[in-house]
Order: C-alpha cells, then structure tokens, then sequence
C-alpha cells in the first residue's frame, strides 16, 4: 500500500514531465561538479580488511527546469565511486522533485531535503531526511526524502506539512570502510518495529515565524525514527555484527534564534517518546563575530554550544553532556580562504574530538577543501571509541561547471 | 530655516515631472547639502519594484581578475524611515551558485537579514553589522552597495565645480556626507551631484583613520520609464591597496509587479 501511494507519486511525476509541451521550448538552468577525494588515516586500523589511504571521486548534477513562472522540476542526482569500500560507491538523487507555487499555499512533490534547527555543532531536530553516514561523520549529508509538502506562508509565520509516505534507511561504510564503527553494520538485515517496515505512512508539521530580532520554530514529527538503534547480532558466518533497528517515534521540538549586533544566540531541544520512554535532548550557545580582524578583512567567529541529554550516559548517544567550542576565520578575499577549526569536548571525561578544515577558490571554478578529525582520549565504554584508531586527513578538490 | 526646508521638499514634490525646474537651494552650508540629498533622492522615488543582473570583475595588484555574478529584486520601501526589501541570488563562483540572500534594509539600525543554502537547504538568519566588510571579497563594502537614503548621513555643501571627468562639461555640487551608522567603515563620503539631473558622479571614502580609502565612479547612466537614471557601470579604486572592481549592471527591468510577497522567507527558499 505504502509502496503503491510512492510509485503513484512518481507517476504522477513521469505523467507530469510527459505532459509538458516541447522540451525544446523550455527554460532550465544546469550546474554541477566533479570532485576527487584522498583520504589518509594515521593510525593502523584495528580490521585487516581496512587500508591507511583510499581515492574516490564524487560528482553531482542540479538541473532547474522551468515550466513556467509558478511551476518548477528541480533533479539533483549525486553519485560516488569508492576505490575501496563497495558500500560507499552509491547512487543517490539528492533532490527530485515538482514545485508549484499558488496564491496561498506551495505544494512540493518528489525527493527532497529539509533542514530543520539552529545550532551548529549538533543538529537535532533535523529529523526528516535519512543521514548520509557514507559521505560525512559530521551528519550534514542527507539522502532525498519521499514527500508531499504543502507550504502555507502567513503574517503570522510559515505553516508546512508534509507526508513521508517511504522511509530510506541509513547506510553504513562496509568492512573495508573508514572511518567505522568497530563492528560491522548489516544494511540488509535492518529490523522495524512497525511492521510495514519502510512504507510505514509518517507525517510531519512546522510552523517558524519570526518577531524583530528573534526566529523561531515549533515542529511535530510522528513516524519512523531515522537513527538505528544497533543491536548486537551475528551474520550467516556466526561473526559478530550489528543490527539497525528502526523504532517508531513521537518528537516535538522547539528552535529559537537570537540575532543581537555580532551576538547569535541559539538554542533548539525535543521530548521524544519512543519504545515506551520518553526524554529530552537539547543543545544551545552563542555564536560571536570579530569583523575587520588585525586592521584585515577578515572575520573571526567564535561558537561556543552545550549539548545534553537527559537520559546521561545509558542512551547509547556520544552527546550527552558535552561542550563545543568552534573558531572561524575568514579572510574575505577574492579566493574565499577560510578556516574552521572545532572541538567536542565530553564534560564526564570521556575524551574529546577535534577537526579543522580549510576551503580556499583557485581560479574561477576549482574549490579546494582539507579537513582533518582527530579522536583523543576516547575510552571503551563510549559509542566514539571504534573511531579512536580512525583518525584521518581528507582532501577534497572540486571543480563546478 | 526650517520652513526653508520644508518649501524645498515641497517645491521637490511638485516638480516630480519628467522636466525638473531648477530649485534653489538654501546658503547654509548644512542645510544646502541636506538639500542636494533631498532632491537627488526625491528624483529616484516612486519606481515601485525592479530587477537587475550584475557582474563584478575583482582586480589585484598583479593583475589577476575573478568574476561575480548575482541577480537582484529590489521593492522599494514607501516608508522614507526604513530601507527597501532585496532578494539577490548568486551565480557565479559557481561553489555558492543558488546562494540566496533576502535583505529587510533599516536607514540607522542593523538590516535584517536571511541566507539560503540550497546544498544543505538551510535558511539562516545571520549578523548584519559588517556593514563595512567586503561584499564577495570585492572592494565594494556591504554599506556601498546598499541603496543611498537621505537619512543615513549628516551633510555638508562644501562648493560647486566642473564635474570629475569624463563629466567635466556638466557642473557638480561637492557634498560631504558623515555616516550616521555606528558600524560604518568611513568618517565621511564627499559626493559629486551634477547639478541637471542631481546623479551621483563620483563618491570619495574615508576611512576610519581619515586616510583617503576609495574612490567611486558612476558611468554610463541610461533612463527608464522616462524618469528613473541608474548607472550600468561603477569603478571602485581602492588607493591604500591598488585593487579595484568594476561592477556592470545589465537588464534593468522597473515594475515588474514585484511585491511584499516577494521578499519574505517562503520566497527566499524558492529563489532561483
């Protein structure tokens, strides 16, 4: 049933783009990149099957076509090929999706991305796309997402709802994959607890408005969560592995921002009641610009957030009474330098995470990105310490057209 | 004095026909500058909406250039007090194309301000007090590029002269403008306003040392809707850096039916 509405869905899309006059005749915008990547980790990996270097190359197409003023086919398919790990070569389209903009309401059809939240370091009430854990550890990469959205702006704020009618479960670097969780992930061998799995009908609303200085946002999410629980299991082999296990949630969540001169204030939270128990996650801090640093261009920004959880340390979750301290600079020049420097500090005393990344323009269309993560002081009993032995340097070139 | 004002603006008022009266413009010194910023913006009120593509051409000491390009919707503010609404996308470097930037503009206050990145399709409201900071690492500042009200500014008429050139046929009022903005990057501007159409020519920055920074010229000024002159081409020479940028504007279009609507967030998610 569920799979029948999807595949209705994309009918109605395919009737959609048949339906359209002559191809020829219509206006559209492509643009895209092509980006090699080079990772190397320095420390020797605790799985044999794990390498100190790997090269891959990722590239992503955005087509904009214009059916009229009023109505729009965004396509953004995004593709990766790994020299090591078969898991992370894959195929996703990012955005594929109709827009039609009426007098009060917009309505959105297809694959697409939403992001919901405040904060810098940890995003979470952004619950309604699937992670891209392949692409990124920092959780900013996200998969399309099924969905019906219907916009309605107001004077007294932005109302969306939106029907989920397909979930897309995370996937997992494979056993030659780095950086990793210690233990294999099963992808195939995903467990629910609804039994209609991934046609599981979720539904979600927001509405965010904002008065003078403040924005903010309330938001209802019901459906299956997009973060597995995993469950200790064994695979047709009797080797030990891990198994994602999709509950079904409850969320409701709250995000305000403040933006005072140079001052940002952030703060976002939810209760959740998932598997009989319900708690509350929430994050905040400030974000603190030096413009014109050292008689320069340039811009220092400082960020500073706290993230907790209540249930402590029994919720299999790394954040649960931590600081993040974050430094930005950029030089404001023709080239876009910029430097990004940050750390997440585990405030029980279970270790810390740093990265810093550096992005710099060369020329007119090539983009230069080095970031590196480094895992120090982690012990066994915190859901970081598969990554001590993972930290790494990564280079990334890309160049758009 | 103040009545003297006040018949001015009238006088300014009524003259909002294609043909401009010569006015008369009062002797102090202060008020005759106040008066000049007047008439020069009285004479660009009323074009209701219009849009616009531009393209930067950033130049180093070496040589070397880099290109912007944005497009731009602006709905103009009927509320002298408070600034104009803008949406500006951008195009070009391509690594932020689909950028989106809606700007709710204040005279004296910080802007309200809202970025979007369709990579991660995240809006964000964002610090607007770097007014003076280089907008796309060009040697135009935020505050540069921002539309000129007459109540940004204390003023000071200082002579008139044969405008700078290539506009040295025309004669100019020489003006000295004080920012009134706290954050902003200049103690003063001095404005030549060719006294036929009040256009700005040339504008003179200096910086917070009082060192002259930067000098703008206006080129190329072509009419629209028989009323509304805007300049296709603006050069900015940074003297401290030797760096400039040259800033073509192309495709003017005035009262496209732009409204409220237009620029608020639900739209800034959709700009494309």
């Amino acid at each position: 049933m569920g799979r029948g509405i999807f595949t209705g869905l994309v009918c109605a899309c395919a009737a959609t783009f048949a339906a359209l006059p002559a191809v020829a005749e219509m206006e559209y915008d492509a643009s895209g990149y092509i980006e090699p990547e080079l990772q190397l980790y320095f420390e020797d990996p605790s799985d044999s099957r794990q390498e100190n270097a790997n090269l891959s190359i990722a590239g992503q197409l955005e087509l904009e076509i214009f059916l009229n003023p009023d109505q729009t086919l965004v396509v953004t398919p995004f593709a990766r090929i790994d020299g090591r790990d078969d898991e992370r070569t894959h195929f996703d389209l990012r955005e594929a999706y109709y827009e039609a903009v009426f007098d009060r309401f917009e309505l959105r059809v297809g694959l697409k991305k939403v992001f919901w939240g405040r904060t810098e370091a940890a995003h979470l009430i952004d619950v309604i796309n699937q992670t891209d854990t392949l692409e990124s550890v920092d959780g900013e990469e996200k998969l399309g997402q099924p969905m019906v959205n219907v916009t309605v702006p107001t004077e007294f704020g932005i109302f969306d709802f939106y029907w989920l009618p397909y979930f897309r479960e995370r996937q997992f670097p494979g056993v030659e994959g780095r950086p990793r969780i210690d233990l294999p992930i099963a992808n195939d061998m995903a467990l629910y607890e609804s039994s209609r799995e991934e046609e599981h009908q979720d539904f979600a609303f927001r509405w965010s408005h904002y008065v003078g200085a403040w924005d903010f946002g309330l938001s209802h999410f019901y459906g299956t969560g997009r973060d597995p629980l995993l469950t200790p299991g064994l695979d047709g082999n009797n080797q030990p592995i891990l198994i994602p296990y999709y509950a079904q949630m409850q969320q409701t969540s709250v995000d305000v921002q403040a933006t005072y001169g140079p001052m940002l204030y952030k703060f976002e939270g939810f209760h959740r009641w998932q598997l009989g128990e319900n708690w509350t996650q929430a994050t905040g801090g400030i974000e603190y610009s030096f413009y014109g640093v050292g008689g320069t261009p340039g811009d220092l920004g400082i960020v500073a957030e706290y993230i907790w959880d209540e249930r402590g340390e029994t919720g299999m979750n790394p954040f649960q009474n931590d600081a993040f301290v974050g430094l930005r600079w950029a030089a404001n020049d023709i080239q876009s330098t910029a430097v990004l420097g940050g750390g997440i500090f585990d405030l029980d005393g279970n270790g810390y995470a740093l990265s810093v990344e550096a992005e710099r323009r060369f020329g007119e269309n090539f983009f230069l990105q080095i970031e590196t993560r480094l895992f120090i002081d982690v012990p066994p009993s915190d859901p970081f310490f598969s990554y001590a032995d993972d930290d790494f340097l990564q280079v990334r070139l890309a160049r758009y057209f | 004095m103040i009545r003297h004002l006040i018949c001015s603006a009238v006088l300014s008022a009524a003259v909002l026909s294609p043909a401009f009266a010569q006015i008369d413009l009062p002797e102090d010194p202060a008020e005759r500058g106040l008066a000049i910023a007047i008439e020069s913006d009285a004479r660009d009120q009323g074009f209701g909406d219009s849009s616009a593509e531009m393209s930067m051409i950033l130049r180093n000491t070496q040589g070397e250039e880099s290109v912007r390009e944005l497009r731009q919707r602006t709905l103009e503010n009927a509320d002298p007090e408070d600034g104009d609404l803008s949406l500006i996308i951008f195009d070009r470097p391509r690594d932020v194309a689909g950028t989106a930037l809606l700007t709710h503009a204040h005279l004296l206050e910080d802007d309200d301000q809202w970025l979007y990145l369709p990579a991660i399709a995240r809006e964000r409201r964002i610090s607007s007090s770097n007014k003076s900071g280089p907008f796309l690492g060009s040697e135009f500042a935020y505050e540069d590029f921002s539309s000129t009200e007459v109540g940004k500014y204390d003023y000071m008429w200082l002579r008139d002269e044969a405008c700078p050139e290539p506009y040295s046929e025309l004669t100019c009022h020489v003006t000295e403008r004080f920012p009134l903005y706290e954050n902003s990057g200049y103690t003063r501007q001095i404005v030549w306003t060719d006294t036929d159409e009040y256009l700005p020519r040339q504008v003179e920055y200096y910086n917070r040392r009082d060192d002259l920074l930067k000098t703008l010229t206006f080129l190329d000024y072509r009419l629209y809707l028989d009323h509304f002159w805007r300049a296709h081409e603006l050069n900015m020479v940074n003297h401290l850096t030797g760096k400039s940028t040259s800033l073509t504007w192309s495709n003017f279009e005035f009262q496209t039916g732009l409204a409220e609507d237009d620029f608020t967030r639900a739209s800034l998610r959709r700009a494309r």
